[in-house]
């Protein structure tokens, strides 16, 4: 008979894992050569890697970066015909924008990157985020010059929403201050900009020279469309996502409305709307810049896409983290604050960043309606006598830099994921 | 069903701290879900101190009738009353309420994005604006009461259901409130874990907190509650002392729901 009475002693002490299942033998085995197929498959990859490189390389090894036309480049090698972008590498840059003043949008593109820092770092000092809110109107003055009275003025309007919002806030509750925030910034914007600032000029003009709309160009237009885009789209989309989710029906309705006709319509139509048909409809001799309006249309299109993507979020949060809120006297906007907007966003950080990348590529369609953006600007240099014919040099630098920018894009959302996962 | 067995005479309770003073009155209250009417006629008051654990089966309105004491869900009949304050469609009533009711979801809700500390501070900093710092010197009060002060720093998802399910508790005593609403606060815990949240509980019955709970622990309430409520179907079936409603229970709904409940 056997004895089924079974008690252990002694705890087995722990034993390293065999020598093939760890370290570089180890991860070769499993990720490599697992298998047959597998192995078969690591070869046949490697094959095509090699075969890729070996045909590839020489194109690069053979480039060309010094010539005047394509035609002197063939006759100096057979490889890439870089030299086109050597030669138009400011205008792939700038567009037209005067020689002399490129010292305005690489100030712009660097003081970009200290507003971006408290954004995006969290070690930066938060004191830092009032130069972001600067920012918009340090970038406009650089880039299209002018009085410097014009953006400050306009700026000071926001200053008026913010103080309208925090008294209101204190009389009649959150939603009425910012409407009411609104409707003043709105006002002021509309009616008192332009008396105040032309009186400030009057007296006391100080400024840059001008730079018109259409001498802007290249990857800097690409990259004012699309951060004013991103950086707009952003707060409307989560507005929109919440109004959607609203009890009150009117809102909701309109919410709805909005983010469904925008995510109706393809984004070309908006912007041949933009440019042709607002012409129409607004009174004439009004001018109303044409890359105001491409970014007032791109910042819409992209807004309704981030509300579902933000409304997704929201969708994911479990009903309990709403009711904690509400049972702890949280009211609306402090439970949005503190507790559904930090999660939801959370959440939705891999489909934000895809629509920030998606939007930020979208901006070579300005080139449909003229706009000198890259893919623009790659049309007429390739439509120059000296430069016909030449494809992927010139595709292949512009794809090189969206590159860099969107992977950067998509390496950062990576990261925040990752500093802000706390489940374990 | 597991039965946490708690020492009914150990628990240091004195049963006569019940004061005159109604603090939550209920009158003829019905709810309805759409066209279910899930809360009849409901008459219910609880005196400043008194202790009512509610029992019942799954959808006899237990947890509704609870979450309407802070507008958790809204009534569409009667009345009720908290604190002085009638529970109407008017927010700041209704904030008012809630700033002095706290409540313990079966789910804990803990916010899993802030960390222990801030779960609890964040309420009392935001709604009774209370300076960051002494609200962290509350906040750790309370989280050296439900002996977990180590875990401060911490995410709730590192701790264990029990644990959170203390966090939950501190973080609604940080709002300093004057009645405590327990929602199943056991039922989503492992086994082992059901005692350290229910001595938490007893702990703070002994400090005389006003506190209605929805639990099937009937050890906890044979030894804590000063009455006993049976909801069945919408209504209030039954209520007695502990005592009387264990062993002399009247109501057939009752007899059938303790012999389920308690017989093996």
């Amino acid at each position: 008979m056997s004895n089924l009475s079974y008690v252990r002693t002694e705890i087995l002490p722990e034993q390293p894992a065999p020598a093939g299942e760890v370290g570089v033998v180890g991860w070769l085995r499993h990720n490599l050569f697992s298998g047959v197929y597998n192995s078969v498959l690591t070869f046949v990859s490697l094959a095509v890697i090699i075969f890729l490189g070996y045909e590839i390389l020489p194109w690069f090894t053979n480039s060309t970066w010094n010539a005047s036309s394509l035609s002197e480049c063939r006759e100096i090698a057979d490889g890439a015909c870089f030299a086109v972008i050597n030669e138009r590498f400011n205008q792939l840059m700038f567009g037209f924008y005067p020689n002399d003043l490129y010292w305005r949008p690489v100030l712009a593109f660097v003081l970009l990157l200290v507003a971006l820092a408290p954004v995006l770092i969290d070690t930066v000092p938060k004191k830092f985020l009032l130069f972001t809110l600067v920012y918009p109107a340090i970038m406009y003055l650089l880039i299209w010059g002018g009085s410097i009275w014009g953006p400050v003025v306009a700026l000071a309007g926001l200053g008026l929403g913010v103080a309208v919002f925090v008294y209101a806030d204190k009389l009649a509750g959150t939603l009425a201050a910012i409407i009411a925030a609104v409707v003043a910034m709105l006002l002021w914007w509309l009616y008192a900009v332009v008396p105040v600032s032309d009186l400030l000029i009057n007296n006391v003009d100080i400024g840059f020279q001008k730079v018109r709309s259409d001498q802007l160009g290249g990857f800097m237009l690409s990259i004012i469309i699309g951060l004013t885009g991103i950086a707009l789209s952003f707060p409307i989309g989560i507005i929109l996502a919440l109004g959607r989710q609203s009890d009150m029906p009117i809102v909701k309705v309109m919410c709805v409305g909005f983010i469904e006709f925008i995510r109706g319509v393809p984004l070309i139509t908006l912007l041949f709307t933009a440019s042709l048909l607002l012409g129409y409809f607004l009174p004439k001799g009004t001018t109303f810049d044409i890359v105001l309006r491409v970014m007032i249309m791109v910042t819409l299109f992209a807004s309704a896409y981030m509300a579902e993507v933000i409304r997704g979020g929201l969708a994911a949060l479990p009903r309990g983290q709403y009711e904690a809120a509400d049972a702890l006297g949280l009211n609306y906007w402090q439970a949005q604050r503190q507790i559904i907007m930090p999660q939801a966003l959370k959440i939705s950080i891999p489909g934000i960043v895809s629509t920030f990348i998606g939007l930020f590529k979208d901006t070579t369609l300005v080139s449909i309606i003229g706009l000198l953006d890259p893919i623009g600007l790659s049309t007429s240099i390739r439509a120059n006598q000296a430069w016909n014919g030449i494809i992927w040099e010139l595709y292949g630098f512009i794809a090189l830099i969206f590159f860099i920018f969107c992977f950067s894009m998509s390496r950062y959302s990576m990261y925040l994921e990752r500093k802000l996962k706390t489940g374990h | 069903m597991s039965e946490v067995e708690i020492d009914v005479e150990a628990v240091n309770i004195s049963k006569m701290q019940i004061s005159d003073e109604v603090v939550i009155q209920i009158s003829n209250m019905n709810k309805w879900f759409g066209e279910f009417h899930v809360l009849r006629d409901i008459n219910l008051q609880v005196n400043r101190g008194e202790r009512i654990v509610v029992c019942g089966p799954s959808g006899s309105g237990k947890s509704t009738l609870i979450r309407c004491i802070n507008r958790l869900e809204e009534h569409q009949k009667g009345q009720i009353i908290v604190d002085g304050t009638e529970l109407t469609s008017d927010l700041k009533n209704i904030d008012k309420v809630r700033r002095e009711v706290g409540m313990v979801f079966q789910h804990f809700n803990l916010f899993p994005h802030l960390t222990i500390l801030e779960n609890c501070t964040l309420a009392p900093i935001w709604v009774r604006k209370t300076p960051k710092k002494e609200a962290e010197e509350v906040a750790m009060h309370f989280l050296e009461k439900v002996k977990i002060p180590e875990q401060a720093l911490k995410y709730p998802g590192q701790l264990s259901g029990g644990q959170q399910q203390r966090v939950a508790i501190a973080r609604s005593l940080c709002m300093k409130p004057r009645i405590m609403l327990f929602d199943e606060p056991t039922s989503a815990l492992d086994p082992e874990m059901i005692k350290e949240v229910l001595d938490t509980m007893i702990q703070l019955a002994e400090e005389g907190m006003t506190m209605i709970c929805v639990t099937h622990e009937m050890g906890f309430a044979q030894a804590v509650a000063h009455r006993v409520i049976f909801m069945d179907a919408g209504q209030i079936v039954e209520q007695n002392v502990p005592k009387e409603f264990f062993n002399n229970p009247q109501n057939e709904r009752t007899k059938l729901f303790l012999s389920q409940i308690l017989g093996h």
